[in-house]
């Protein structure tokens, strides 16, 4: 099992079959239950180096990469933001994933250009994971936040999902509908303002995987739902603050809305969060966002031993 | 081919006729054939000729040139309903539909501006995959941005058609 893992680069959702993200899943919860008994019997990376070359800036991301290396043995190097880096000097990116490579057993890296991730993984050897490249993808959360549905559902496919906010920016949200099309959803609801609808390509993806979607409102769809998938909206996305108010309340969630919910439904947000879930929901049984959060650290932990064997 | 073009251009002897060619769009097709053209040959354009499939389409003969497959399939991203006709000896010896390319490599520039392949300072050749073929659209394998065929026919340029 688990061969089609090692050495692998990761940097789309798509890059990966049902099957293989299942033995991830499986992976995950044998790391979760270690994690559990107070860590891991093993050091299974010991000896190796995974460099973290987080271009733009990073808390959440990158120390939950940190922990899940340091977690396995393996140590890190690498660096948060341009600041003081070669990069800060004029070098390109290409030369710095060169030197990258030249140290560590695998590159993890968040960069603003879309597209970066992919260029990174041509031009290394070793293998390169996404933390996140501009706009477009974001497959590790996607992992986790998939991870998350499966925990709270005891499965991934048919069943019914709204994806809430920013859906054109937000690399989580894309990265997530993405995964549906390998997971298939019973029915999938896009909730977001005009301004901010799901990228052509995300939608034609969507549209080939034969994936059942429409958009809708955020009080219709909230009893209709298993997961509600909530992400943030931005401020920059909107010119005028007036109307960034406006379009703000109606993408928010409260827990007077959610007392028409289904039993099942789980609140999902890739966090941080500012307040488009409201500290209400906190202590509704709906809320899993800390628990997927919880995720992070278990899920990586289960990918860079998979692609780094051990 | 035939009717009245024959009227307006001598038949060639050796070459290849681009026939089925939209209306407007014959220099386009010169200008993605630029490099294999070559200098100093006889060619022959014919705009806004009569056409039962099209109404009105453009016709580029080009004497003593035979071209690989690989440009004449590149001539599909703003011609997809060509048609190649390789004559030699006054005879059609190969009559062929253009193929959109399944990857394009160069000639395409990603409209996304955050795209990695516009990154200054980055050796990076931008790289299409053909999505569908009609509407025509490729995607750009590093952002994952769609070219629709409009987009790709004005990139593709040349002259305003006429
Ligand atoms: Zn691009």
């Amino acid at each position: 099992m688990a061969s089609g893992w090692r050495g692998r680069d990761v940097i789309s959702i798509l890059d990966f079959t049902r099957g293989e993200l299942e033995e991830l899943f499986l992976e995950a919860d044998k790391v979760k239950m270690a994690l559990r008994r107070g860590g891991l019997q093993r050091r299974p990376l010991e000896g190796k180096l995974v460099a973290l070359a987080f271009f733009e800036p990073s808390t959440r991301t990158r120390m939950s990469f940190e922990a899940a290396a340091k977690r396995l043995g393996a140590g890190t190097i690498g660096f948060t933001g341009p600041e003081g880096t070669s990069v800060e000097k004029g070098e390109n990116l290409a030369d710095t994933i060169r030197m990258l490579d030249a140290y560590a057993d695998l590159i993890v890296i968040r960069h603003r250009y879309e597209g970066s991730a992919l260029y990174a993984a041509e031009i290394a050897e070793a293998p390169v994971v996404n933390g996140g490249d501009g706009r477009q993808h974001h497959p590790t959360q996607a992992m986790i936040d998939l991870y998350t549905v499966r925990e709270a559902h005891g499965r991934v496919e048919g069943l019914d999902y709204a994806v809430v906010g920013d859906l054109r920016y937000g690399r989580a949200a894309a990265s997530f509908m993405l995964a549906l099309t390998i997971f298939r959803p019973r029915r999938l609801y896009l909730v977001y303002p005009p301004q901010l609808a799901p990228r052509r390509e995300v939608v034609s993806a969507l549209e080939r995987a034969g994936v059942r979607f429409e958009r809708a409102e955020l009080e219709e769809v909230i009893g209709e739902v298993d997961v509600l998938y909530v992400t943030r909206i931005q401020r920059e996305r909107f010119p005028d603050p007036e109307e960034y108010e406006r379009v703000r309340g109606s993408y928010r969630v409260t827990a007077s809305m959610l007392e028409g919910a289904r039993d099942s439904l789980v609140v999902l947000h890739p966090l941080p969060r500012v307040d488009e879930i409201d500290h209400s929901v906190d202590s509704t049984r709906h809320a899993w966002y800390f628990r997927q959060a919880r995720n992070g650290v278990p899920v990586r932990m289960a990918l860079l031993k998979l692609i780094l064997g051990g | 081919m035939g009717g009245d073009e024959g009227l307006v251009v001598r038949k060639i002897r050796h070459g290849t006729v681009i026939d089925h060619i939209p209306a407007g769009r014959a220099l386009r097709v010169l200008r993605l054939l630029g490099a294999t053209l070559g200098g100093g040959r006889r060619i022959a354009i014919v705009i806004n000729a009569e056409s039962r499939k099209l109404g009105r389409k453009d016709i580029v003969k080009i004497e003593g040139l035979e071209p690989r497959v690989e440009d004449l399939d590149r001539i599909a991203l703003v011609a997809p309903t060509a048609t190649v006709n390789i004559v030699r000896d006054y005879r059609v010896v190969v009559k062929r539909k253009v193929e959109p390319p399944a990857e394009v490599r160069g000639i395409l520039r990603c409209a996304n501006p955050t795209c990695i392949t516009r990154k200054p300072g980055e050796p990076v050749t931008p790289r299409f995959r053909l999505v569908s073929r009609d509407p025509l659209e490729y995607q750009c394998v590093y952002c994952g941005s769609i070219l629709g065929e409009r987009e790709i026919v004005e990139q593709l340029g040349g002259p305003a058609p006429l």
